[in-house]
């Protein structure tokens, strides 16, 4: 059985930790590059409607996002209020908010910017049909209906 | 002679390195953004009549308040819309100017579109939709989906008799425009009315 027990032998030579910590930086500025941090803090549920026929929003950049849905608080009701930026706001504070975004970007990207429409999936239309007739009226025409991809029926 | 300055330890480089990580690695969200994307028209001119429809050129689709579906006035469903899309825009023969009498009629002029051999008749096909104040978003989303599906079809369809790709695998260019020419996306939403209440 001699042949088989392990007689000290040669010892390992300790694996070099050296470049560990630029593997680790590598990772880090990967997901430092990819991160967005979350802009406005949601004051409605959002639980966006499934679709099939999504497309990728480029440029978030350019993306100004109105939220429609019933208010996380409680106290506030279950209608359905819209958000815009991080406070709640009327049909009414669209075109100030949309002004605003405008002039926030350069004037060649002011006929690229699109608005996103978040809207929790239980809202009723009649608002979302506001909000988009005030959309027309300021020369907002590129919007987006946000919505997962998936099927869910 | 300056001392000799002793090497610094940088044992807990790793250490910071991977804190800062674990922050970025929640604070991330990697969602990207996916929607429909659609396109709002002006706002129509008080003075200017719309345009005139033929009836036969219009799909109506119309959701109630209770989330039921109306086609061409008959009761639909969901499920079935698609297939309705693609009978009503495809045209059985592209290339020819008439279309059966219960088919949309197609453009006077043909549209000379050389990828897809000369002359194609674009269909005069509208899709009408219109939802109520009561109608689910949720809804309404699906109807878009459906709507925008059928469409899609068609395309995927017109590109791969010719190309032998899907239109959404299409890269050239000129083929995108082209196949987007011949079956453009023809979805109108009415002026909207209160007709159920909210």
């Amino acid at each position: 059985m001699a042949k088989f027990t392990k007689k000290g032998g040669k010892e390992m030579a300790p694996i070099s930790t050296a470049s560990l910590p630029d593997i680790i930086f590598m990772l880090l500025f990967f997901f430092m590059v990819t991160t967005t941090m979350r802009e406005a803090t949601l004051l409605v549920s959002i639980t966006p409607p499934k679709a099939t026929e999504v497309q990728k929003l480029e440029k978030k950049s350019l993306v100004s996002y109105i939220f429609i849905g019933p208010p996380l608080k409680k106290q506030l009701g279950t209608d359905s209020r819209i958000q815009l930026a991080d406070q709640f706001g009327e049909v009414k504070d669209i075109a100030e908010f949309i002004e605003k975004e405008r002039n926030s970007h350069d004037e060649a990207d002011r006929k690229l910017l699109t608005t996103s429409l978040k809207v929790n999936k239980l809202t009723k239309m009649g608002v979302v049909t506001d909000v988009k007739q005030e959309l027309r009226r300021v020369g907002a025409f590129k919007i987006n209906y946000s919505t997962a991809k998936g099927k869910d029926r | 002679m300056a001392r000799k300055v002793s090497e610094i330890n940088a044992g807990s480089m790793a250490d910071i390195a991977f804190l800062l990580l674990i922050f970025f690695l929640v604070t991330t969200t990697m969602d990207t953004d996916t929607g429909i994307i659609r396109k709002l028209p002006p706002p129509p001119p008080e003075d200017v009549e719309p345009p005139k429809v033929n009836k036969r050129n219009t799909f109506k689709v119309l959701v109630n308040k209770n989330d039921r579906l109306l086609v061409n006035g008959k009761p639909g469903s969901v499920d079935q819309l698609r297939q309705q899309v693609k009978d009503f825009l495809g045209n059985p023969n592209i290339k020819s100017p008439v279309s059966p009498e219960n088919m949309p009629e197609k453009r006077d002029e043909p549209a000379n579109i050389q990828l897809l051999g000369g002359d194609v008749y674009i269909s005069k096909g509208i899709i009408s939709l219109k939802n109520d104040r009561g109608t689910s978003y949720d809804m309404y989303i699906q109807v878009q989906n459906e709507l925008a599906a059928g469409i899609r079809e068609l395309r995927d369809e017109l590109s791969q008799k010719y190309f032998g790709l899907k239109f959404g695998q299409l890269i050239d260019n000129d083929k995108i425009k082209a196949i987007k020419k011949a079956i453009p996306v023809a979805i109108s939403e009415a002026e909207p009315e209160n007709i159920g209440g909210n």
